[in-house]
């Protein structure tokens, strides 16, 4: 049963709660800029747990099969394997380094033993096989056990190799490389639901790849001017429809969402629907425009909404709708008067995610101060939560924290002034069926998991 | 007089986000990983509010202060006899205090008015020697904003652009005749290919002496420009090759001409910048060396190239000329 946290759970029971279950990550305080996660994914079946660091490494997590001797806790998150994934580059044509850090991670939907994701820095997508291998060859008649070859000549008899089990070993190999298309930082990566094309986004294109095939992609959207200097807006952000094959969506810098259907046409510069909130002009200030870019999008599971995160808030669309959300939440609104010193430190670009839930009852975003935000669309409770090392011991249940926005502050609220703005959850991940939540600190990986009274 | 200094913080806030704005576009330059598309568009969205902001506080004083010394009229802040433009679809609504409906039309006004009384001096400058200032020798960058065509009216913000980010060149040409067009260079990320176009936009930077400084804006409702001329971008000593993808190695941009004196400026300014790369509070000193390099200084020392930049010599002229702030954008 998927729910929020809080005084109250769904439905008016009062047993949801979140309770901490695991952190990956070093402790010390002193973090390395390549040690902070860039990105964090479950797999379809929820099983792997992938993050991605600035350092262009990869982790895999799996989850161990639930043990009979503690039913009532969940299977733990370990470690399944680690490979570098990108390597920073140098494009001496233009004289810029490309980082190696990893910007988006999705997993391909599993179809035999081994598991492939796409993982992707600013400009080259790769496609990464992870195998195991549990058994080894044994016997052979050309060569020793160690390897060395034997001299055919002293060979009197043949044998068949027998299998042998080993130490499990998991194995990441590239297994395409994507590269060349992109001119500017891509974004985005999207696996469509055939499971055989996938977009790529960067500022101002997207690009439609064959898994298969590494040397050629077709553009299907390119809002580049002919005049750069009539450039308005970037794509943010770009996502497949999670069940139909031709539609896709990408979101703006202007606060727009446009939905293409590739059916219509090959470029789909033209959108099929065009989502935006018209502006309130009494919230218009320096800035409005920054505001209002929105930072990620995502189809719900079951196809019908999309959500959108910008700077402040959480909307929720209908496809049907174009108008105006349907639901729009507030993540951190007391940030609105100090915009300005978040413009001056840089936070205002912070680009946060969102994700649903497995049933689409609830959705989650980050914030400052390690805090994170959980919204029940249907009980339309909120709650938030904080992933600290304070709060860390095993199924501690997580208390709901509070920003005081003015006035006084009561006991265990946290004023405005006294965030820590530079602890910011960026990227969070909901397993796709049980309530297990995956949130990243800068580089230390939190798991969550509801505590079953 | 509480209204007074309402106005006059906001003016203050006004710039010191410019010159914010100004240092995080310069030092992206040198960030990991190349420069941001995004970022540096959103920033320059926020450089035009501010700058918006301060420009029609500054006028609107101005206009207050002829008001005040010539109640009868006022000769030097005439209106053009042409009908005003519609209103440039870069100046969106700001909440301004005291703003009424009409504001909007009335800082427009305000806006040419107060630019002709700024820049009359300026523009009495020898015609050939007003130039789009030449690209900086940055490599790998390119202009993050870029002003939209004419979109319809000015209401809203989602339909506005950061329009003002181009350079304008006063060019009065031999004849005199059109002038007023700015031009803008571009770095093309894609082919590499510097362009420079030239337009007939309405702006601001007008001076007192084009009748035709209200070209109406409708006028660019045509697709984007031809390209004007095409040239190689040459940073520093190297040649860039791949220019030639597009065909037009170089459409003469370069060569010939009056000297280009603002190139010895800006690699002044490039020197400057370079010995102070974090001299926050010199940003503005810094923007104003750079704006006056090119129209500034030539007004003041016309026979005289080089002229050691001066930042405080320049600094309020800079401040107060809107070509100075689209100048420095560009060169970025």
């Amino acid at each position: 049963m998927a729910g929020v946290a809080g005084g109250g759970g769904v439905g008016g029971s009062n047993d949801f709660q979140w309770c901490f279950s695991q952190v990956k990550g070093a402790i010390d305080e002193d973090v390395a800029e390549a040690d902070i996660i860039s990105t964090v994914e479950f797999n379809y079946s929820g099983d792997l747990l992938a993050t991605g660091d600035k350092g262009g490494r990869v982790v895999i997590f799996q989850r161990e099969q639930e043990s009979k001797s503690r039913p009532y806790s969940r299977g733990e998150y370990n470690v399944y394997s680690t490979f570098q994934s990108h390597e920073p580059e140098f494009d001496y044509l233009k004289s810029l380094e490309i980082e190696e850090k990893i910007n988006k991670i999705r997993w391909l939907p599993q179809q035999n033993a081994a598991h492939f994701l796409l993982s992707t820095n600013d400009k080259t997508i790769k496609l990464w096989k992870i195998s195991e291998r549990d058994k080894r060859a044994e016997g052979y008649n050309l060569k020793d056990e160690d390897g060395r070859l034997r001299d055919p000549f002293r060979i009197t008899a043949l044998r068949v190799p027998i299998l042998k089990p080993m130490d499990l070993m998991v194995e990441a190999s590239p297994r395409r490389i994507f590269a060349n298309a992109h001119t500017y930082h891509i974004n985005s990566i999207s696996v469509n639901s055939d499971h055989e094309t996938y977009l790529s986004a960067d500022d101002l294109r997207i690009n439609l790849w064959h898994l298969e095939i590494t040397d050629r992609s077709f553009n299907i959207v390119d809002i580049k001017p002919a005049n750069m200097e009539e450039l308005t807006e970037v794509i943010t952000a770009a996502e497949f429809h999670p069940h139909h094959c031709n539609v896709f969506v990408y979101s703006s810098s202007k606060g727009t969402i446009r939905l293409c259907d590739m059916r219509s046409s090959a470029l789909c510069d033209r959108h099929s629907k065009f989502f935006e909130e018209p502006e309130d002009p009494s919230s218009r200030s320096f800035f409005s425009e920054i505001i209002s870019s929105i930072s990620d999008v995502k189809f719900s599971h079951s196809g019908r909404y999309m959500m959108t995160r910008d700077y402040l808030s959480v909307k929720v669309w209908d496809l049907n709708m174009e108008n105006r959300p349907v639901e729009t939440y507030q993540v951190h609104e007391y940030l609105r008067s100090k915009l300005c010193s978040l413009y001056e430190n840089d936070c205002i670009f912070d680009k946060f995610e969102c994700c649903w839930n497995g049933s689409d009852s609830a959705i989650m975003t980050g914030s400052y101060n390690n805090f994170f935000r959980m919204f029940d669309r249907n009980t339309r409770r909120d709650v938030t939560l904080e992933a600290s090392r304070e709060s860390s011991k095993p199924r501690a249940v997580l208390k709901p924290r509070k920003v005081c926005t003015g006035g006084k502050r009561k006991k265990d609220e946290i004023s405005v002034d006294s965030l820590d703005f530079n602890k910011k959850i960026l990227h969070t991940a909901w397993h796709p069926m049980e309530n297990i939540i995956a949130v990243a600190a800068t580089n230390n990986l939190y798991i969550f998991q509801d505590k079953i009274n | 007089m509480l209204r007074g200094r309402r106005r006059m913080e906001s003016t203050l806030d006004a710039q010191s986000l410019i010159s914010i704005s100004l240092r995080k576009i310069h030092s992206s330059r040198t960030q990991r990983g190349g420069i941001k598309l995004h970022k540096n568009l959103l920033v320059s969205y926020v450089l035009r509010n501010a700058r918006q902001l301060y420009l029609s506080e500054r006028y609107a004083e101005l206009y207050r202060r002829q008001q005040q010394h010539y109640p009868d009229g006022a000769p030097l802040l005439a209106m053009p006899a042409c009908p005003p433009p519609p209103a440039p679809p870069e100046l969106p609504v700001l909440p301004l205090p005291a703003d009424t409906q009409d504001r909007e039309v009335r800082s427009c006004a305000a806006v040419r008015g107060g630019a002709e009384l700024l820049e009359g001096p300026v523009c009495a400058a020898p015609p050939e020697l007003q130039r789009a200032p030449c690209r900086d020798s940055s490599p790998g960058f390119y202009r993050a904003a870029g002003s939209a065509g004419p979109g319809g009216g000015g209401g809203g913000g989602s339909s506005a652009a950061p329009g003002l980010l181009y350079a304008a060149g006063c060019d009065f040409g031999t004849g005199g005749v059109p002038h007023c067009s700015s031009r803008t260079t571009v770095l093309d990320l894609d082919t590499h290919v510097v362009t420079t176009v030239e337009n007939g936009y309405l702006h601001q930077d007008c001076c007192s002496q084009c009748p035709c400084c209200c070209q109406p804006v409708a006028g660019l409702a045509s697709p984007p420009p031809a390209p004007g001329t095409k040239r190689k971008y040459y940073p520093g000593q190297e040649e860039e090759e791949e220019g030639v993808e597009e065909g037009e190695p170089g459409g003469g941009g370069v060569a010939g001409g009056p000297p280009f004196a603002p190139c010895t400026k800006r690699a002044r300014f490039e020197e400057y910048s370079a010995e102070h790369p974090q001299d926050s509070s010199n940003i503005s000193n810094l923007i104003s060396i750079f704006g006056s390099g090119f129209t500034g200084l030539v007004s003041r020392q016309q026979a005289d190239s080089e002229q050691p930049l001066n930042g405080q010599l320049c600094g309020k002229q800079a401040l107060a000329s809107l070509g100075a702030w689209t100048r420095a954008i560009v060169a970025f």
